[in-house]
């Protein structure tokens, strides 16, 4: 795998130019026709909130932007570049501009937090040395508030603190876009709000654009810029918060209630 | 009646077109395991954190068995011999068994049983709980770092602990034959090493490196293949020993008619 550097970027797209632009995508699995034409943009320092009912193909959206699954058709342009026409080897530089909040925090089991922050930097940033290395997943640490669990496993963790910690380990490579699979589910209410206000305080403090996935709709009020739902494969709607919740759309409204 | 023959028809179809997929795809995984071996970066942390985990934490169980196959093998054969008035060949005897196959073939089987399964159920449960997909798009290749790492630390591992479950099983050989009669420590030794020759040695441990690679290989195919699901991590646990268990006889069957052709 060729070394990449966290300061390995090309100049981004020129301010409020989508960073993300989805073109007909399609995806099907077997029979199951998933994503039947998806067109989405996302600009640049934006927070779009995806909706939609379960199986809707949100999180099949976000994988196929960081190419975890490929696509039967369409474009993905990132940052300008088609990712479906890339090798392993340029996807691969993309992706390290890229942050992937998944829906359990996929931290790695058998590493303590510090290893786990440390486990991706290390292998980007190989100029390094150790004490920057700790200095830099301390500060992570701290921006989620989490500086305590430096030395605990992720199962001493609780669901909060494990969806935190993988925040911390997506921040850590200063991503451009960070993509939130269900940031706030099974959380309770209060730390859902904290989980909703650190992205919001991200978003602000790392200019960062994001695409974030939810069924919780007070964290899609507080956090979005815009919102788009989907039905059946294909974006159904798209608008503010206060567009969306006043639509004439039945179905729409229900995601309001 | 047509419609069951019909049924039986489509089902044996399909059960070979599964098969022929999986033999496929495990040949696809093998053979990026030699594409990625040499590539640089080299987990060598994570290397020899498997051996440790797979060489010295499986050393109790290869002593206790290793031991134990000696010292029954003896009692076992003692009786046999004693008929025939040869039992003062029971030391060679005893030797050649452990070193040609008993104890290569029992310690794969075992390290099958712990290894092979260990593997399987770790990495299914890093796919299930997609740690393996975190890897993937923190632009690492988990492969490399979770695959390699383990074909390598099993291959290299399993034939050490074979050579070492092969001594331990010529003490119980020792044990047992001194639970009837009283031979020397020294006087064992010198027959069982005068009765060894290389050629009993070399075609036994060459095999033991296909036996590591394929308990190394199956328990990582099964695991980072696991489907979506906590059930399938136990399935990738299972399969990974049946598999493994039937692949070290298959190996063992065509090491012993190639060492026949050739030694």
């Amino acid at each position: 795998m060729q070394e990449i550097t966290t300061t390995d970027h090309t100049p981004i797209s020129k301010t409020n130019a989508p960073v993300i632009e989805i073109k007909d995508l399609y995806k099907s699995f077997g029979k199951n026709e998933v994503l039947k034409g998806i067109n989405l943009i996302v600009n640049k320092g934006e927070n779009l909130v995806v909706l939609g009912k379960s199986g809707s193909g949100k999180s099949i959206t976000i994988k196929c932007l960081v190419g975890l699954i490929g696509v039967d058709k369409g474009e993905i342009n990132v940052f300008g570049t088609d990712i479906t026409k890339l090798d392993n080897t340029e996807l691969n530089k993309i992706r390290i501009r890229i942050g992937f909040l998944f829906q359990n925090a996929a931290l790695y089991d058998s590493m303590s937090v510090r290893e786990n922050l440390g486990f991706t930097l290390k292998r980007h940033a190989k100029d390094l040395s150790a004490e920057e290395l700790e200095n830099q997943i301390v500060e992570v640490l701290e921006s989620v508030g989490l500086s305590e669990a430096i030395d605990k496993m992720p199962s001493e963790l609780s669901g909060g603190m494990r969806k935190r910690i993988g925040l911390a380990r997506t921040l850590i490579l200063k991503p451009e876009i960070i993509l939130y699979d269900e940031p706030t589910t099974g959380l309770d209410t209060i730390t859902s709000r904290e989980i909703s206000e650190l992205i919001l305080e991200i978003q602000k403090k790392n200019k960062t654009s994001s695409i974030i996935i939810t069924h919780d709709m007070p964290c899609a009020k507080h956090t979005s810029d815009r919102i788009v739902i989907l039905k059946e494969g294909v974006i159904h709607i798209e608008g503010t918060y206060e567009e969306l919740e006043k639509s004439d759309d039945e179905w729409v409204r229900s995601f309001f209630i | 009646m047509n419609k069951t023959v019909t049924e039986k028809k489509e089902s044996i179809i399909s059960y070979l077109k599964d098969t022929f997929n999986d033999v496929g795809k495990v040949t696809l995984f093998a053979t990026r395991f030699f594409k990625e071996v040499l590539k640089p970066p080299y987990e060598m942390k994570e290397f020899i954190k498997q051996c440790y985990n797979i060489g010295y934490k499986s050393l109790p169980l290869v002593t206790i068995t290793g031991f134990i196959m000696g010292l029954v093998l003896t009692l076992q054969s003692r009786p046999t011999l004693a008929k025939f008035g040869a039992e003062s060949w029971l030391p060679s005897m005893v030797a050649l068994s452990l070193i040609r196959e008993i104890a290569p073939v029992i310690t794969a089987l075992i390290c099958a049983g712990k290894v092979s399964s260990g593997i399987g159920a770790e990495l299914g449960s890093m796919k299930v709980t997609e740690q393996i997909d975190a890897m993937e798009v923190s632009a690492i290749n988990p492969y490399k770092y979770l695959v390699v790492t383990r074909i390598l630390a099993t291959t290299l591992m399993i034939p050490l602990l074979v050579i070492y479950a092969d001594g331990i099983g010529i003490i119980g050989g020792y044990a047992g034959i001194n639970i009837h009669g009283e031979v020397s420590l020294y006087r064992y030794l010198a027959q069982v090493l005068e009765s060894i020759t290389f050629l009993d040695i070399f075609p036994a441990t060459i095999k033991t490196f296909f036996f590591g690679f394929f308990i190394g290989m199956i328990g990582c195919y099964k695991g980072y293949n696991a489907a979506n699901g906590t059930e399938s991590v136990g399935k990738a646990a299972n399969s990974a020993v049946v598999t493994a268990s039937l692949t070290i006889f298959i190996i063992d069957m065509l090491a012993v008619q190639i060492t026949d052709l050739f030694f």
